[in-house]
């Protein structure tokens, strides 16, 4: 096999916040990955039956599980947010440094007021319809 | 008959034009995930605190059935594709890497099984008004 370059360590470089905003979007499509899980089982749930629903309720409704829920909320925020500045960058703009750092200063503030509002409409407005 | 190697022959001559077919599909997957999630999640901030029969009225209900289809592939793809990649990147060793690359592909195959039968099955047994 032909020896093939390599891209520099990730050690060498000097770190700036557009880092953490790269490898938050990863975490954050991980954590979400886990959470089709409940997805699933919260659908299978319904599909089984009352006593089977109650069960999933009840387990999804503790406090480790809403606590998850809220953390999926908040993963999918940012993966939102984020996602759509990788978007833009596929059509080939906001690539120049200057507005990668300020489109992720811009994603992390909108994240922040996503998340605020969802997590105040899901635990705390208790929005009936 | 030629002497050339395989490998000889395939070398200089381009991709094999399928390498993009992953980087395409993560794509079209995230742009059909954005209006697809918003909904869902607005949709699940009224349906944490419903009952049994309201969820099951919902998940029938005109045309969420179709949607939530729809949600439940691209979901599932992107997301095989994202672990995939992150697995490619993270696991060194050839045999682990394999391993999870077999249990990630298992994974959101069941995942997405599971989920699309059990919204199939609850818009065939539901019967909602209008």
């Amino acid at each position: 096999m032909r020896q093939r370059p390599l891209s520099p360590h990730l050690g060498i470089y000097r770190f700036a916040y557009t880092m953490a905003t790269s490898i938050a979007h990863r975490a954050s499509g991980m954590v979400m990955s886990a959470g089709l899980l409940a997805l699933a089982w919260w659908l299978m749930a319904a599909a089984s039956g009352p006593d089977s629903f109650a069960t999933a309720v009840a387990v999804l409704g503790g406090g480790l599980a809403q606590g998850l829920l809220a953390l999926w909320l908040l993963a999918f925020c940012y993966h939102l947010c984020n996602g759509l500045r990788h978007l833009n960058w596929d059509f080939g703009r906001g690539l120049e440094k200057v507005e990668a750092r300020r489109s992720a200063a811009l994603v992390v503030a909108a994240t922040v007021l996503l998340a605020v509002a969802f997590l105040y409409a899901a635990f705390f407005a208790g929005v009936p319809r | 008959m030629s002497l050339r190697s395989p490998l000889g022959k395939a070398l200089g001559r381009g991709s094999a034009k399928q390498g993009v077919g992953h980087w395409w599909v993560q794509r079209t997957t995230a742009v059909a995930l954005v209006p697809l999630t918003l909904w869902f999640a607005f949709e699940l901030v009224h349906l944490q605190t419903a009952s049994f029969d309201a969820v099951r009225g919902w998940v029938a209900g005109g045309f969420h059935p179709v949607l939530l289809v729809l949600l439940i592939g691209a979901m599932s793809w992107h997301s095989c594709l994202g672990v995939q990649v992150v697995i490619e990147d993270y696991v060194p060793h050839k045999g682990a890497k394999v391993a999870a690359l077999f249990a990630n592909q298992l994974f959101h195959v069941v995942i997405a099984v599971a989920a699309t039968y059990a919204v199939l099955r609850i818009a065939f047994t539901t019967f909602t008004a209008g």
